[in-house]
């Protein structure tokens, strides 16, 4: 039932550069891109219970590295996203060892200064990073020769990329090892007591959740073709984390909502109102007044409801 | 791993645990035979539960050793010790509420197995893990709510799905904290012919204050005041002595 309520949206989804125009396929490519990292982040906060305000690091290093490669050191595309990708898992492997020590606040508190740092690093080592210039100029890979610079080509493309992390992280919660995670989120003492290990089900989760972070980072800068500190800040972490949590943490639909929201919010309302900030804290705090768990958990309570109202 | 032949299934040697100055277990020492059923009791606050949380890893003793089957374990994090045979229960109910009741007794199957570390295959596909799941949910009676989330039932039946977790485990060593704790006279009797029904691979260590069932389950006793062993031996003696009229049972 269920997959035959999504095929009309997966068909939308794949014609939409056909009766769309740039704007709006440039749009939702963002919107894709802001979808991956969103879901990415839900694995740690939603999933694991690991609420953590500095997943831009993952987003913004992947960026870097592949900017840097492919601009300075004149690496081909295929070998600078490997290696980003690579780099930016490795990373989270070594901050999951620095941030996994604490749970909770701590937990919060110590991803919130590692990405502080990285973004330190990258408006200060203005020698590599160029600093508050970003680097700009980049190009967009030619997978296969074909090339992306159309808004419509890039869309498929990043459309491509986000079916298939959307699937990836689909089947890694629904699998016995996502078990483990929400288990180690709900009980972590009774999980140890039946033989699981709380620390490296985390830590790993920590690992592919940068991972994934990383690849959103790469579309990100595939799409914009520049890279700017403000990546790696905490503003854009707490976007997805916002993001995450209005749409629903803990659930699959709930991410990509919350991302879909805030681009709109960001987009459409700064065209009308200079203080669009304002407006989003408004959106939000209605959402958690009305929908306490989430934007997709609380219509699927609402239409359970409906449903009972009307037998 | 040094894995040592032994009488005991599991030893507890001199274990000490103190939280600050307060001193809650001093110098306990066990001894339980494979296949053994041994009741703890004690008033409140003579270290029962302290000495099971060392005994699981949940909490590091001060000093002394735990020894399962003669290999120490003292030093072991509790899944660890899980691997090696030992299961516990909750005093307090430690399920997974918003889940099934298959689902909660799934995830004591699956911590033993390395499948728990499978990433790319839905858990829904194990059918053998959910249908050894339901068996057990049966042996405990159940089997008729296994697709309801654990919030859904009463607490009586919540006790009875922390032992088929414990039990879908098949451990070696399994300690019972309070099973019979807030239950009704015929969740009792159900409960208690749950215990006596475990096979004897299985070494039983069960703290419970409901002197009437407990004693008609247990073989051994060991009585904890103050944390300090005051008389351990056989059901019977123990039942007898003195000293547990005193501490315990009362005049």
């Amino acid at each position: 039932m269920k997959w035959i309520a999504a095929a009309p949206l997966a068909a939308l989804l794949v014609l939409l550069p056909s009766f769309a125009g740039d704007f709006y396929i440039n749009l939702a490519s963002q919107i894709l891109i802001a979808a991956i990292f969103a879901l990415s982040l839900n694995l740690l906060v939603g999933y694991g219970g690991m609420t953590s305000l500095g997943h831009a690091s993952y987003l913004g290093v992947a960026a870097y590295i592949s900017a840097l490669l492919t601009s300075r050191y004149g690496f081909g595309h295929g070998l600078a996203a490997i290696i980003s990708i690579g780099g930016t898992a490795a990373m989270a492997a070594f901050f999951g060892v620095i941030a996994l020590r604490a749970t909770g606040l701590g937990f919060l508190m110590i991803t919130l200064a590692l990405s502080q740092v990285l973004w330190g690093l990258a408006y200060r080592m203005s020698g590599v990073t160029n600093g508050d210039n970003g680097i700009a100029g980049l190009t967009r890979p030619m997978p296969f020769g074909l090339s992306l610079d159309s808004a419509a080509s890039f869309y498929w493309f990043a459309l491509i990329v986000t079916a298939l992390a959307f699937f990836m992280m689909a089947i890694f919660v629904s699998s016995a090892f996502g078990s483990s995670l929400k288990g180690v989120r709900d009980q972590p003492r009774r999980m140890a007591a039946l033989g699981f290990n709380p620390w490296m089900i985390r830590w790993i989760t920590f690992i592919y959740a940068g991972f994934w972070g990383g690849v959103s980072g790469l579309l990100y800068v595939y799409y914009n073709k520049y890279i700017h500190p403000t990546s790696l800040s905490t503003t854009s972490s707490a976007e997805a984390l916002l993001g995450v949590i209005a749409g629903g943490s803990g659930t699959l639909g709930g991410p990509v909502v919350g991302a879909a929201l805030v681009l709109l919010l960001k987009n459409y309302a700064s065209a009308y109102i200079e203080r669009w900030n304002m407006l989003l804290g408004l959106v939000f705090l209605f959402i958690v007044l009305v929908m306490p768990t989430g934007i997709v958990p609380g219509l699927n309570k609402l239409a359970t409801a409906l449903r009972g109202g009307s037998r | 791993m040094t894995r040592l032949t032994s009488d005991y299934a599991l030893e507890v040697v001199n274990l000490k645990k103190a939280f600050g100055g307060l001193t809650v277990t001093h110098n306990i020492s066990l001894a339980i035979k494979p296949g053994e059923r041994r009741l703890i009791i004690g008033p409140n606050g003579a270290g029962k539960t302290t000495l099971f949380n060392q005994i699981s890893g949940d909490l590091r003793p001060s000093a002394g050793a735990i020894r399962l089957f003669g290999t120490d374990v003292t030093f072991f994090t509790p899944y660890r010790r899980a691997h090696f045979g030992l299961s516990r229960t909750y005093q307090i109910i430690t399920l997974f509420s918003g889940d099934t009741l298959e689902h909660n007794v799934t995830l004591g199957l699956l911590g033993l197995r390395p499948s728990r570390w499978q990433m790319w295959r839905p858990l829904s596909h194990y059918t053998d893990l959910a249908t050894e799941a339901r068996r057990t949910l049966d042996t405990v009676g159940l089997l008729h709510l296994a697709e309801r989330p654990v919030s859904d039932i009463a607490y009586g039946e919540k006790r009875r799905v922390e032992l088929a977790m414990a039990l879908a485990q098949r451990p070696r060593v399994l300690l019972l904290d309070e099973p019979l704790a807030g239950l009704s006279n015929t969740e009792r009797a159900q409960v208690k012919s749950l215990i006596a029904s475990i096979p004897r691979e299985t070494t039983v260590i069960m703290i419970e204050h409901d002197m009437d069932t407990a004693l008609e389950l247990a073989e051994t006793v060991t009585l904890l005041n103050y944390g300090r062993v005051i008389v351990d031996g056989e059901r019977d003696a123990v039942i007898a002595d003195e000293r547990t009229r005193e501490v315990y049972l009362g005049a």
